[in-house]
């Protein structure tokens, strides 16, 4: 008798067994606390909104989104995962908002074989000499931002620039790009403090300089204390003010406000880019978020996990064949939220570039409006290094 | 370099200087009365600025703004002094450290469920937001000028509160010998209240006046905090002088490293090796100064004690 409910037990579970597949993994590491935690908040809703989207599906299959905050720091990222590889056995992996921590974890999911597709970050790295198939840089490579806000300057006519960033690596590649894109020589460059609060001396310096324009690399914090600063000194009746993207999104200019008006920037995406998947895709956040608008922190996520939809569908949710997984990553085959775009041989993307200028929209709210194309199709300057 | 640059970056050194003065009081009367290292210090001045955006926010009235920031972080100074802060002044000073730390990291993340983790915006009251002509060829903005303005309101109503007052006698009685002027009955723990909220109070107007010229966001205070600390330990710690004169000086080397080193390194070097060297040179200058004058006077320019 006993046995014999063991075996009506066992049978009543085999087809369970049998039939459920082990869902599939991604593994988020998001910035949620310490320096990128604005942008992380807005990344995290671009995730979240794809995810509910999909019903919690990828590709039609049974999925799960493993979401854990490491606050920015490259070493609580490492730890993560770590043990999002070894404990939790992902399947692909996003999340991280500064290149410091792309660079930190990316080795480690490429020796493990894990697909890494960047929501935020573009480091030169991974365009270049470190390049991998693992790796897809869904975004944009770091430079492209600057480089597109030098050709704007040039096309605008600028001829004295000052141009301004902190004094660590990425604002020496930030400025650099600036100068390959703008190809005249620039009047000044002035490297800041990182973290500066005060920002009186350097306007000084512009006012005596009397530039066209200030081109400035001032993320987060920096940033907003320098348009602040900028606009109360009276000197934006004189000079314009040109910045990547980031430096003017959605997320500075809700801490900015009114200064912000008349600010050109470059990005790959604008949340008034007509066509139809990112018009519903705005529509979406907005009616999602209480009528935010979203950043392009939050259309970069969105695209990752609808690329990663895209390849698992397209390899039936057979992720454990990796070869096919990689080859369907490739293809970019999914409705990006910045039109189609294809990857080069670093998997980075060959896309078009955008300028921006913040405006008054009929409405009252101050927001960017798309102006105008930088680049038609923009690739990085390291794909050359990369040789896989 | 014209001399209305140089005029342009004085008053930025004065500005600066007397900015990092009104959170610098607070933090030296405090070690000066309590002989405690309140490192959160730097979150009250954060609390008085995300108070500050949002009164005026709401209320459209910069006045306000600042005089509900004053009123609400000095009522948390009230609460982390009874709770906090009373227990620490009888332990050493790693306790003490540890203990405030902890504050700093509850403060962020108070604020982020409060105003989430986003910058907040706080605009400028509107008849100071343009700039004014002080000479020809010298525009300044007006903006600068108030903080200029309370900066030295503050500084000279502290001197007479000090110099001047009874309670002032009290604060000097408490901090040169605690047990000897409990003994003459002076009722301490009511004394160092007043001074912990009065701290409050001015970092919170800190807070408040640069809201509309600086990001209000998590960890604005630890940023500040460190500016502020090499002040007070040029100064002396504990005296309010000390306070005022460090404060002075790491706004004016400071300006003036960022300002000129750069186009005086060129006179010397190439431009690429004075491009490389001058903002890393600049950026150490308020150190170097620190460094400086601690060899010749270990305990700081103005030494509270002995």
């Amino acid at each position: 008798m006993r046995l014999m409910r063991q075996l009506l037990v066992m049978a009543a579970l085999l087809p369970g067994l049998a039939f459920a597949q082990a869902p599939i993994k991604v593994g988020i590491a998001n910035d949620l606390s310490g320096p990128f935690a604005a942008l992380g908040a807005e990344a995290r809703d671009g995730f979240n909104l794809a995810i509910k989207q999909l019903g919690g599906k990828l590709g039609g299959k049974p999925a799960e989104f493993l979401q854990t905050d490491m606050g920015g720091n490259p070493d609580q990222a490492r730890q993560l995962v770590n043990r999002y590889i070894q404990r939790d056995k992902i399947d692909f992996f996003t999340g991280p908002i500064g290149s410091n921590v792309a660079l930190a974890v990316g080795p480690v999911l490429f020796a493990a074989k894990i697909p890494y597709l960047s929501n935020n970050p573009g480091p030169s790295q991974f365009a270049g000499a470190q390049c991998n198939d693992y790796w897809f840089g869904v975004s944009y490579q770091n430079d492209a931002f600057h480089e597109a806000a030098g050709k704007v300057a040039a096309d605008r006519g600028y001829k004295k620039m000052v141009i301004m960033a902190p004094d660590y690596p990425a604002g020496k590649d930030a400025l650099n790009g600036f100068k390959r894109g703008f190809k005249n020589a620039v009047g000044q460059e002035i490297y800041t403090k990182l973290g500066q609060i005060d920002y009186a001396a350097e306007l000084a310096q512009l006012r005596d300089a009397k530039p066209d324009a200030v081109y400035i690399f001032l993320p987060g914090g920096m940033g907003i204390n320098f348009i602040k600063q900028f606009v109360s000194a009276g000197l934006n009746q004189s000079i314009k003010l040109v910045g990547p993207g980031f430096s003017a999104d959605e997320d500075v200019i809700r801490a900015v406000g009114e200064p912000m008006l008349g600010m050109f920037n470059t990005a790959q995406w604008a949340h008034d880019l007509d066509n139809q998947q990112n018009k519903k895709f705005v529509e979406a956040f907005r009616k999602e978020y209480k009528n935010r608008t979203p950043s392009v922190y939050a259309a970069q996520a969105y695209d990752v996990i609808m690329a990663i939809d895209a390849a698992v569908k397209a390899t039936d949710g057979k992720v454990s064949d990796r070869a096919a997984v990689l080859v369907a990553l490739k293809k970019a085959d999914f409705a990006s939220v910045r039109g189609p775009f294809k990857y080069g041989a670093n998997n980075f993307p060959i896309q078009p570039y955008y300028v921006r200028v913040i405006e008054k929209a009929p409405d009252g709210q101050i927001t960017n409006k798309l102006v105008g194309k930088v680049f038609e199709s923009y690739q990085d300057v390291y794909v050359g290094e990369c040789k896989k | 370099m014209s001399t209305t640059l140089i005029a342009e970056q004085l008053l930025n050194g004065l500005q600066f200087g007397l900015m990092l003065f009104l959170i610098a009081a607070g933090l030296t009367l405090v070690f000066g009365i309590l002989d405690i290292l309140n490192v959160a210090h730097g979150s009250l001045y954060m609390a008085g600025a995300y108070v500050a955006a949002q009164t005026m926010q709401v209320t459209d009235s910069f006045l306000a703004a600042v005089i509900v920031a004053a009123v609400v972080t000095g009522a948390v100074g009230l609460v982390l002094e009874l709770v906090l802060i009373r227990r620490l002044v009888v332990r050493d000073h790693l306790a003490q450290v540890l203990g405030t730390f902890a504050i700093i990291l509850i403060a962020n993340d108070v604020v982020k469920m409060i105003w989430g983790p986003a910058p907040m915006m706080m605009s400028m009251p509107p008849a100071l937001s343009g700039p004014v002509q002080l000479l020809p060829e010298l525009l300044y903005p007006a903006y600068r000028l108030l903080i200029i303005a309370v900066g030295l309101a503050a500084a000279l109503g502290l001197y007479l509160f000090v110099t001047r007052t009874r309670a002032g006698v009290l604060v000097r009685a408490g901090a040169s010998n605690r047990q000897m002027a409990t003994l003459m009955g002076v009722r301490v723990p009511l004394l160092f209240l007043g001074v912990f909220v009065l701290g409050a109070m001015l970092a919170a107007l800190a807070g408040a006046l640069l809201g509309p010229v600086t990001a209000i966001q998590t960890g604005m205070g630890e940023q500040i905090l460190i500016l502020v600390l090499v002040c007070i330990v040029i100064g002396g710690i504990g005296s309010i002088r000390g306070a005022f004169v460090g404060a002075l000086l790491v706004g004016f080397v400071d300006t003036a490293g960022r300002a000129f080193l750069p186009a005086l390194l060129k006179l010397f070097f190439s431009p690429a090796v004075a491009s490389s060297v001058g903002p890393t040179l600049a950026a150490l200058s308020i150190y170097i100064l620190m460094a400086v004058v601690l060899v010749f006077r270990p305990s700081g320019l103005f030494p509270a004690r002995g």
